[in-house]
């Protein structure tokens, strides 16, 4: 942040002057140049789109100065719980830009495609290791593609047993993309309650266990940072009846090397490719969401599937119970090889560290802590941790108070309100990249604003005060929604 | 260990500060039975050096647009990407930000998606776009939810000049609402509208037009739209923004919901993704619509800011009752699209869509007289066309590789009828030197 208010306040269309441009494109080197020639006139545009006449000076400018009015990780501690905001590795960049992936089209002759047929594969074959899963897919966008294609695959399987359940359970602590992806697949959705600690209440489950239930689906370890000790019967309770176990896999920075879903009984399990293995987020995404299944499933994975026969690499589309397609082509690919060069660049240890040291950093910042904000649940946590603010809602500050007074003190904010069953929930996650040193400078300011809730809440309430803009009106927003520039009116 | 901050005497003093012994006490919480008791059965870590050697020679075998004149479209485009996109978005304050959850300190990343926003409404010419999804064939698959949800109807007549691997997308998210897919063939090259008109009744509720099409042909979209209305079914229009600087936008042939693949817009081909899925509508529609959206908003001062809004559609909030599943947008993607527009500005557009019209009609053109090859439709086609080939074009395809030349895409894997057909398409950047090169090497191949 290297602007303080009153700041920046431009948008790329208001520094528009007729005449101006940035473009640098080639002189028309065929005879027939004119459109009106060539096509329809019905099909020409009449009038030009309002789009900005700006110099590339002017872009530039423009966007490295939109740039500075963002916090990112590579300019801050950015403690997101569930989001694993991590290092994102320059390396990775560089090896996505090569020209033979990033140039590469996506129809291009598979026998002149073979390196990045090769990568995927070797990909996938990596995750399904991590995971102990037999087979993996590619091609979801995003962690929530992912359950799409993960439920899908679950409905289709029952449905060519003959079985026609249409009920999914989920707990009351998972997140809103289960159950919305769930519904999308056609499911009724049952809602669990969770024990207080955040884990599945047996019986509960037990009592909704079913021949109308398709599926249980459940993040392991748990929105509240904890791992689901129980999580063998819980498999087994399900699978004696007929019921197939899905993982979100949104927390497997927890566990590289150390458990593996598919070791747990786990029929299908997701990963999210910008979160344990390092691709950017991006401001909210180009993610990457991979779906691991056990054998059975093996029918139904989406098409194509990348083969291997003889050390030539093939599209198999040949898939008759597949459910089908979920983008236009196999994946996000360049998020593939950032994944890839991640894992290769750290190695089977290397992954390992990296949830050992993502525990120790949770549950680091949960002891400097826990005298100072109520926890969530006892004992030690796995990557991330869950704190409560219903100690200094009794003083007037609220869970959102202590997000905006945190940027003020030079750090993003944990995710708060989630999981909802936590009331003025904090949801910590410091990830393994981050240093003693950087933890310490921000539980130090957790401590500095519990002291200030108690003593001296004005600066909470005026926060944030060093952010581009201050407290914004969602309600206007949402009222009278403006969703795009409008040229002002003309003077008369 | 690289990317792991702590040392071994921090790890050991930050244990002491915990109050346990050793890493495994933290991790007793996990049942000797569940772990793992062997290491991970992965590829050793390798050194930065040898990384990148070894990938460098597997992105080599691979035949890029770089080293090869690539004339293959079917939904992804070699359109000329300008530098400054890749130095912009590398700045690690967009890169490595996530979903603006804080707005006060993700207003960069708001402003640029409103800026999308707005850009994305005057070329499709409609009065509202999203902050973007994944790619253009599951943008048609949620604009088919959509349109189920608006209607209440389950069918979707969907023009087979639409992308075939789009039909498979929409087939996927169809299974859950039990959406039924209605085909409505082509005559030659666009749809055929009687056909469409029979296709069409009171379950229908959206009919889909490509345009231009997946042949590269112009439909008769205000055609389609008035055949969709009368029936009281939404006209849905799967579009490349990149090329609607030059045609007529959707919005004004009276499409309900745009959408589309804008890959074009600077973002790279990248074997097919990451991608950027176009999606605008009508402004009565935009309760009903998926994914975020940002809304410009007043801060505490009365300052100009902007925020995530009319979230109460999307799943977090709404859970299994959301309009769509998506949590993000392609925010990164949706960037790159912000500032390829900012840069080739209102009217350099256009001059990409005018310059690949006539590179595209001249290779038509040169490649038609190539004795045994001619093209596949009359149809007014734009910048992508199918020719009929005389040999069978995986052959052909095959032949022209030596040559460096990616000669287009046979269309046998997508409609068996099509078995002597090569689409090829010609973006600005083909030169006439690369089209003449291409026709000779045909000519050789189909001699």
């Amino acid at each position: 942040m290297t602007e303080t208010r009153p700041g920046y306040d431009k948008l790329i269309f208001e520094l528009s002057s007729p005449g101006r441009f940035a473009h640098s494109l080639p002189a028309c080197d065929v005879p027939v140049e004119d459109p009106a020639q060539l096509l329809p006139a019905a099909y020409l545009r009449g009038t030009p789109p309002e789009l900005p006449e700006v110099s590339e000076v002017d872009v530039i400018r423009h966007y490295s100065r939109l740039s500075q009015m963002n916090y990112g990780v590579d300019t801050h501690f950015y403690p997101l719980g569930s989001c694993t905001m991590k290092y994102n590795p320059k390396i990775n960049e560089d090896m996505a830009r090569l020209a033979g992936f990033a140039r590469l089209h996506p129809l291009a002759p598979e026998a002149a495609s073979q390196g990045a047929l090769r990568l995927m594969h070797e990909l996938a074959r990596d995750l399904a290791e991590i995971a102990g899963m037999d087979h993996v897919s590619l091609q979801p966008a995003a962690g929530a593609q992912g359950e799409l294609a993960g439920v899908l695959m679950i409905r289709a399987y029952h449905l060519s047993r003959g079985e026609r359940r249409h009920k999914v359970l989920i707990p009351d602590s998972a997140h809103g993309t289960n159950p919305a992806s769930t519904a999308h697949a056609g499911f009724t959705v049952v809602e669990l309650k969770s024990e207080a600690s955040g884990e599945v209440d047996l019986a509960d489950l037990e009592a909704h266990l079913d021949e109308d239930v398709a599926a249980f689906m459940i993040t392991q370890p748990n929105t509240l940072g904890l791992f689901e000790s129980r999580i063998h019967t819980i498999t087994e309770l399900c699978h004696a009846k007929g019921v197939q176990v899905y993982m979100d896999g949104a927390n497997f920075n927890a566990i590289l090397g150390i458990t593996r879903p598919g070791d747990l009984g786990f029929d299908v399990c997701h990963f999210n490719l910008h979160k344990t293995f390092t691709t950017p987020h991006g401001g909210g995404g180009p993610g990457a969401g991979p779906v691991g299944i056990k054998s059975h499933l093996a029918p139904f994975l989406p098409t194509p599937v990348v083969v291997e026969r003889d050390g030539v690499f093939a599209l198999d589309w040949r898939r008759p119970q597949s459910i089908g397609k979920l983008q236009a082509f196999w994946g996000n690919f360049g998020m593939l090889v950032r994944a890839w060069t991640y894992i290769r660049t750290m190695g089977p240890d290397g992954l390992r560290a990296v949830s050992d040291n993502a525990v120790l950093n949770a549950n680091y910042v949960l002891k400097r802590l826990e005298g100072d904000y109520d926890r969530s649940a006892p004992g030690p946590c796995m990557h991330e941790c869950v704190l409560s603010a219903r100690r200094q809602k009794r003083h007037g500050v609220t869970a959102m108070d202590i997000a905006k007074r945190l940027l003020d003190l030079g750090f993003y904010a944990p995710s708060t309100y989630f999981p909802l069953i936590v009331e003025e929930a904090l949801m910590i996650e410091p990830t393994e990249t981050e240093s003693r040193e950087t933890l310490d400078a921000f539980c130090d300011a957790m401590i500095q604003i519990a002291r200030e809730a108690e003593t001296d809440p004005a600066p909470i309430h005026a926060a944030p005060m060093t952010t581009p803009v201050r407290r914004l009106d969602q309600t206007l927003a949402a009222r009278q929604p403006v969703l795009r520039w409008a040229p002002p009116p003309a003077a008369s | 260990m690289r990317y792991i901050s702590n040392t071994a005497a921090q790890q050991r003093e930050m244990l002491a500060t915990i109050g346990v012994g050793s890493l495994e006490d933290l991790l007793a919480g996990i049942p000797p039975k569940a772990r793992l008791s062997r290491p991970l059965a992965l590829p050793p870590a390798m050194a930065e050096t040898d990384l990148v050697r070894h990938l460098r020679a597997m992105a080599a075998t691979n035949a890029d647009a770089d080293s090869h004149a690539c004339f293959l479209g079917a939904g992804a485009y070699d359109h000329a990407i300008p530098s400054p996109i890749n130095h912009l978005i590398l700045r690690g304050e967009f890169f490595t930000a996530y979903t603006p959850y804080q707005p006060e300190a993700s207003q960069g990343t708001l402003r640029s998606i409103f800026e999308y926003q707005t850009m994305m409404a005057e070329l499709t010419g409609m009065d509202v776009a999203n902050a973007s999804i994944y790619d253009g064939a599951s943008a048609l698959a949620e604009a088919a939810l959509m349109a189920h949800a608006v209607t209440g109807r389950r069918e979707i007549a969907l023009s087979r000049g639409v992308h075939p691997l789009y039909r498979r997308v929409v087939e996927t998210y169809g299974e859950g609402p039990d959406l039924r897919l209605r085909d409505v063939p082509l005559g030659d090259g666009v749809t055929d509208l009687d056909a469409l008109r029979k296709a069409v009744g009171d379950a229908t509720a959206a009919v889909v037009v490509q345009y231009p099409n997946f042949f590269g042909c112009l439909e008769d979209v205000r055609a389609a739209g008035e055949i969709a209305h009368a029936a009281g079914a939404l006209l849905v229009v799967v579009a490349d923004p990149v090329n609607l600087g030059l045609l007529t936008p959707p919005g004004a042939l009276g499409a309900d919901i745009v959408v589309g693949e804008g890959q074009g817009l600077g973002v790279p081909m990248s074997f097919g993704g990451p991608n950027l899925g176009v999606f605008a509508a009508k402004r009565e529609l935009v309760r009903r619509m998926p994914g975020r959206l940002v809304g410009a908003t007043v801060d505490r001062d009365g300052g100009r800011g902007f925020v995530l809004t009319l979230q109460t559609r999307e799943q977090h909030i709404r859970r299994e009752k959301a309009t769509s599943n998506i949590c993000t947008n392609v925010a990164l993607c949706a960037l790159m699209a912000t500032i390829y527009v900012s840069i080739l500005g209102k009217h350099g557009l256009r001059r990409v869509g005018e310059l690949s019209t006539a590179k595209a009609h001249y290779a038509a053109a040169e490649l038609a007289k190539v004795p045994g090859v001619r093209l596949r439709f009359g149809a007014p086609f734009f910048k992508e066309f199918a020719l009929e080939l005389p040999k069978a074009p995986e052959r052909v395809v095959k032949r022209l590789l030596r040559d460096r030349i990616l000669a287009g895409v046979p269309l046998k894997s997508f409609d068996r009828t099509m078995k002597q057909s090569l689409l090829v398409a010609v973006t600005e950047k083909r030169t006439r030197e690369e089209i003449d090169a291409f026709a000779a090497a045909l000519g050789r191949a189909v001699a």
